[in-house]
């Protein structure tokens, strides 16, 4: 038992810790494709330098992403064995799609983004930053489908019995395309967007607050105010779309999302509230009949409850996921206000002179990345006690052999390590930040006699 | 069982496996070998520009431990999984000295204290020799084979057991190769005094390298049971030792003569053929067990379905021009003495 929570914690621990990273790099790249493309097609020399410093940022995060996530791909394998073997069959294929498709054109291509600026032209340079910036998408999609199967497998049959169990692929693209494949992918992909297209618009507003930088920031804001506002709006799309295909696939995870216990009966959406496990009563503000609504459009509805699951096939910890959902919702809706006012304002003329706008686009950096992780958390504890749902259990999925003792100190390693790296990130993030774009004492707008 | 040119699947991804662990040994080999040389440059410009050498490479070279590590799960979950989780310890210091390497590079110029840098350098220069040595320990482990019993469950030590004599001597043989491969990677890459020094130390380095080697070798043929059967067996396979150590005695020539790119070439050829003379010896066992032979992994009891090997090996068929149109264009880029610029490390 103390194994298997270890395990758990090391796990979460370090998934959530490499998951603010390459959401990062996925934003940041987009952006980057819409700075150097304008510089390209404008000539205008602001953009390159616009390019050139989001570049720094983009290298120290994409740095971190890929350090810890080589230790994601080896955890697997060192402390959750069963599972690996369980799953080996079906990871595979999209692991090895990966590695040659996404991880081969993202490294390469990031070495001549990063110091190709005098070795190749202008329009090879341009198509690295595609390529990276594709690369990191395509490396989303297969981690994404790998753990959609483990939501909602599909393709495969199951082999053998006991620890000797494993699911083999019986229909490649039906592993691929599971049912929940499509709509997390997209999800995820917006959520990174959202994350990278925030620290921009948090940079440049703070650069605007002090009155640094202002015209190459006020393009830079543009730029990423016009992406977040799209994709705030879509998340809220295609997060429905994810919720709908929850409610048919996973129904247990939808009823612990909103607090939902009676075995057949209309379902609240909540607003907010506070989930009690033993009385089942969730305390809150609600919309009655909201959640039947949502999902057959109807409020009468009835909606599967957790009381319709054996006890030992609903999450634990339903006041956790019921949280964690609520968090992430909360958020999309107060970016796409945020955003939408943001835009009218700019199509009135008159963004920039609102003060006490610019302060919150400056804090608000931190909201994508919660929501971010706070949707993966009610994703995966939702799932829970499955680790391949319907399948195999999280209880039966870690390293027999691995001693309580190993995992202790492989978890304050992580511990340290980590603690260290964050506030290496924290540092040399401010610092660049602090230092600017380009250095206002020494070079006054000097790239402004090339526009 | 589908078989391609008489080779069946598990045989096929055992090549393919083997080709990517190939890969991995002789690029990072140099990169982590630069690395372990790191503290025997003295000024803080020739450690810039060792770094800097590597510097638009190593991110892409590790992808080959990147897709190297899913190729085994892919094709091998049993293996992984039993490997992974047998040696632990190994295997967690190793992945945190490579986050460690990693932030080494990206931050240690990032800053013009002295103690920054110096504390970075010694981070850098100690997490190259210990994965150097760890990637040689795990071999070690490997070809001496672990406690596994059935199910494939390990019953060895927990904490140190990895840490054995021949585990400790094959280390030291890797170290001294990927430091071999290093330096006359940064003898193509660096001009002036940083030059002179490196032919003086990649002498160190060979010695070094000779000598465990030998060593090894020796431990090897006299205390590990059964490693000339297969030969006795397929005489003509007896090329690859020869050809491995044809390689080795190349590499001093070469390096005499100052033909510093054929001998990096040389090097290389030695990390794939003595990886060859492993991977031929264990065939078709990948991981033996020491309790007893029918408990060892094997590429047929660890292998993934027919059904997903064929698909992985369309995927690679797909995508390893791909990758190789990608590595040479980023070492087209990149080819010539390090010059530092304003978006150096």
């Amino acid at each position: 038992m103390e194994t298997e929570i270890l395990a758990r914690i090391q796990f979460a621990f370090t998934i959530a810790f490499h998951y603010i990273y390459p959401p990062l790099s996925i934003g940041l790249g987009l952006t980057m494709v819409f700075m150097e493309g304008m510089y390209l097609k404008t000539g205008n020399k602001q953009y390159e330098v616009l390019t050139r410093f989001w570049l720094k940022i983009f290298a120290i995060t994409f740095g971190i992403g890929v350090a810890t996530g080589i230790i994601m791909e080896f955890e697997f394998g060192t402390n959750w064995a069963v599972y690996s073997k369980y799953v080996g069959d079906i990871f595979g294929s999209a692991l090895a799609a990966e590695g040659l498709f996404a991880f081969g054109l993202e490294s390469a291509f990031l070495g001549i983004l990063l110091f190709g600026w005098n070795r190749v032209s202008p329009k090879v340079h341009f198509i690295s930053t595609i390529g990276v910036f594709l690369g990191s998408m395509f490396s989303a999609v297969w981690i994404v489908v790998a753990n959609s199967w483990q939501q909602t497998p599909a393709g495969y049959h199951i082999v053998g019995e006991g620890f000797n169990a494993r699911a083999e692929v019986t229909d490649f693209w039906a592993m691929v395309f599971n049912p929940s494949s499509v709509d997390r992918i997209i999800h995820v992909w917006q959520g990174a967007f959202l994350a990278g297209a925030f620290l921009v618009l948090s940079v440049h507003a703070y650069y605007l607050l002090n009155g640094r930088y202002v015209e190459i920031s006020k393009k830079a804001f543009k730029i990423a105010l016009g992406i977040a506002t799209i994709f705030s709006l879509t998340q809220l799309l295609s997060g429905h779309s994810s919720a709908d295909g929850v409610a048919v696939n996973q129904p247990a995870k939808l009823a612990a999302m909103e607090g939902h216990y009676e075995v057949s009966a209309p379902a609240d959406l909540y607003l907010f509230g506070w989930v009690n496990n033993q009385t089942q009563e969730v305390t809150g503000l609600k919309l009655p009949g909201g959640l039947s609504f949502l999902v057959h459009q109807d409020f009468e509805e009835p909606i599967t409850g957790l009381n319709a699951f054996p006890n030992d096939e609903i999450p634990g910890q339903v006041n956790a996921v019921f949280q964690f959902y609520h968090i992430m919702i909360s958020i999309g809706m107060f970016l796409i206000a945020l955003t939408l006012y943001a835009s009218f304002l700019w199509w009135r003329g008159n963004l920039f002179e609102q003060k006490w706008l610019l302060k919150i686009f400056a804090f608000s950096v931190l909201l994508p990345q919660i929501a971010n992780q706070a949707g993966w958390f009610a994703a995966e504890m939702g799932r829970q006690p499955w680790i391949v749902y319907g399948h195999l259990r999280t209880s039966e999925g870690f390293s027999q052999e691995v001693s309580s003792n190993q995992i202790l100190f492989s978890l304050i390693m992580f511990f340290i390590v980590y603690t260290l790296l964050f506030l290496l990130f924290l540092y040399s993030v401010n610092k660049k930040i602090k230092h600017g774009p380009y250095d206002e004492t020494k070079t006054p707008n000097e790239f402004l006699k090339f526009v | 069982m589908e078989t391609i040119l008489g080779l069946d699947y598990p045989t096929l991804w055992y090549l393919v496996v083997g080709l990517l662990f190939s890969g991995y040994a002789i690029l990072e080999g140099f990169d982590y070998g630069a690395g372990a040389w790191h503290l025997f440059f003295k000024k803080d410009l020739s450690r810039r520009i060792a770094i800097n050498a590597i510097g638009p490479l190593w991110d892409a070279n590790q992808v080959w431990l990147i897709i190297g590590g899913g190729a085994l799960f892919a094709g091998f979950p049993v293996m992984y999984a039993t490997l992974l989780s047998s040696m632990y310890i190994p295997f967690m210091l190793f992945l945190m000295l490579l986050v460690l390497r990693s932030s080494a590079i990206k931050f240690r110029s990032a800053e013009e204290m002295i103690w920054w840098r110096k504390t970075w350098d010694i981070i850098y220069f100690v997490s190259n020799t210990l994965i150097s040595f760890l990637l040689g320990v795990v071999l070690a482990n490997v070809l001496q084979g672990l406690e596994i019993g059935e199910n494939y469950s390990y019953k060895g030590g927990m904490f140190f057991s990895f840490l054995n004599p021949y585990a400790i001597m094959v280390g030291l043989t890797s170290l001294s190769l990927f430091m071999t491969q290093g330096a006359i990677f940064l003898l193509l890459k660096t001009e002036g005094r940083l030059y002179v020094r490196l032919t003086f130390l990649l002498k160190k380095g060979m010695i070094f390298f000779l000598v465990s080697f030998a060593a090894t070798s020796l431990y090897t043929l006299v205390f590990l049971p059964g490693v000339t059967d297969k030969f006795r067996e397929f005489p003509v396979f007896f090329v690859i030792p020869v050809l491995a150590f044809l390689a080795v005695a190349n590499i001093p020539r070469l390096v005499s003569k100052k033909q510093y790119a054929y001998a990096l070439i040389f090097s290389s050829l030695t990390m794939a053929f003595l990886l060859m003379l492993v991977a031929f010896q264990l065939y078709p066992v990948l991981l033996p067990s020491k309790i007893s032979p029918e408990y060892s992994v094997t590429i047929y009891n660890a292998a993934s379905s027919q059904k997903s090997l064929g698909i992985m090996l369309t995927i690679v068929a797909i995508g390893s021009p791909l990758l190789a149109g990608y590595f040479l264009f980023l070492y087209k880029t990149f080819h010539g003495k390090v010059k530092l610029d304003d978006t150096s490390y």
